[in-house]
């Protein structure tokens, strides 16, 4: 069971018109790496790892869910206004003819999202490791997204959020750590 | 410990190469890589600079910014 607070997790304000950017921003909404793929993969691997770890799971697979409503505030300013010649312009044509501005599930090349993107092997091991990959990998994908954005409000919730990334990689590596059972054992030589 | 959270390389670039060189290429090696168990008793930011920041703690900031861009 969730509660939901209404409000965003980190405030959204976006500067200049550039609906170019929400198709960089889509990446992180509907992409092999982005937020809901993020979410989903650490929710469903709840059932099938120690006991120890799942509330690690439920926590940052509920956070996941904060960003991705993060993501879709940025692309939904970015575009509302947006006449049907500026976003041809951004390159995002394609997605207008299927969708007008309405918010779709596919990552930055319109490939809608699938569920083979979310990994879970059922062994804990396995399946922190592809969690920290996912983490690094979200990382990088907002720093390419800032390298490509000269909106400083944008980049500022963009920091953000490549900020918690880092937190959860750390968050998933002290979880190997501790199914590892290695923590502090020295103190006992 | 004192480690630079950005590292660069220099990709090899041939005479028949079709593109100027870009020079150095980055890549981020943000401070969870280093910190294995996060140690008791680090320093805090108050809750206000955490949420603005994104983490509790100073040790795993990591403010990042366009190495490109800086660059030129």
């Amino acid at each position: 069971m969730w509660v939901y607070e209404k409000k965003l997790q980190y405030p959204v304000k976006v500067t200049s018109c550039n609906p170019t950017l929400a198709k960089y921003l889509i990446e992180q909404y509907g992409g092999a790496d982005g937020e809901l793929a993020a979410a989903l993969r650490y929710l469903n691997q709840r059932y099938t790892i120690p006991d120890k770890v799942i509330g690690l799971l439920t926590d940052i697979g509920t956070e996941e869910f904060a960003h991705l409503e993060m993501i879709a505030t940025m692309i939904y300013k970015l575009t509302k206004d947006a006449t049907p010649e500026q976003l041809k312009a951004a390159g995002i044509a394609d997605h207008y003819v299927n969708h007008d501005s309405a918010l779709f599930y596919h990552n930055a090349a319109g490939v809608p999202f699938t569920a083979s993107y979310i990994a879970a092997k059922g062994d804990p091991i396995a399946d922190l490791y592809e969690d920290i990959a996912a983490e690094e990998k979200a990382r990088a994908t907002y720093q390419w997204i800032i390298n490509m954005s000269d909106d400083p409000d944008l980049n500022d919730s963009l920091r953000f959020l490549r900020e918690r990334e880092i937190i959860h990689s750390q968050r998933f590596r002290e979880a190997v750590e501790i199914l590892k059972e290695e923590r502090d054992r020295k103190i006992y030589f | 410990m004192s480690t630079s959270n950005q590292k660069s390389y220099v990709p090899y670039h041939s005479p028949y190469d079709p593109c100027p060189p870009i020079g150095k290429k980055y890549y981020s090696t943000p401070p969870n890589l280093y910190m294995g168990f996060q140690p008791y008793n680090l320093p805090q930011y108050s809750p206000k600079e955490a949420l603005q920041k994104g983490t509790l703690w100073p040790a795993f900031y990591d403010y990042y910014e366009n190495p490109y861009e800086r660059r030129r």
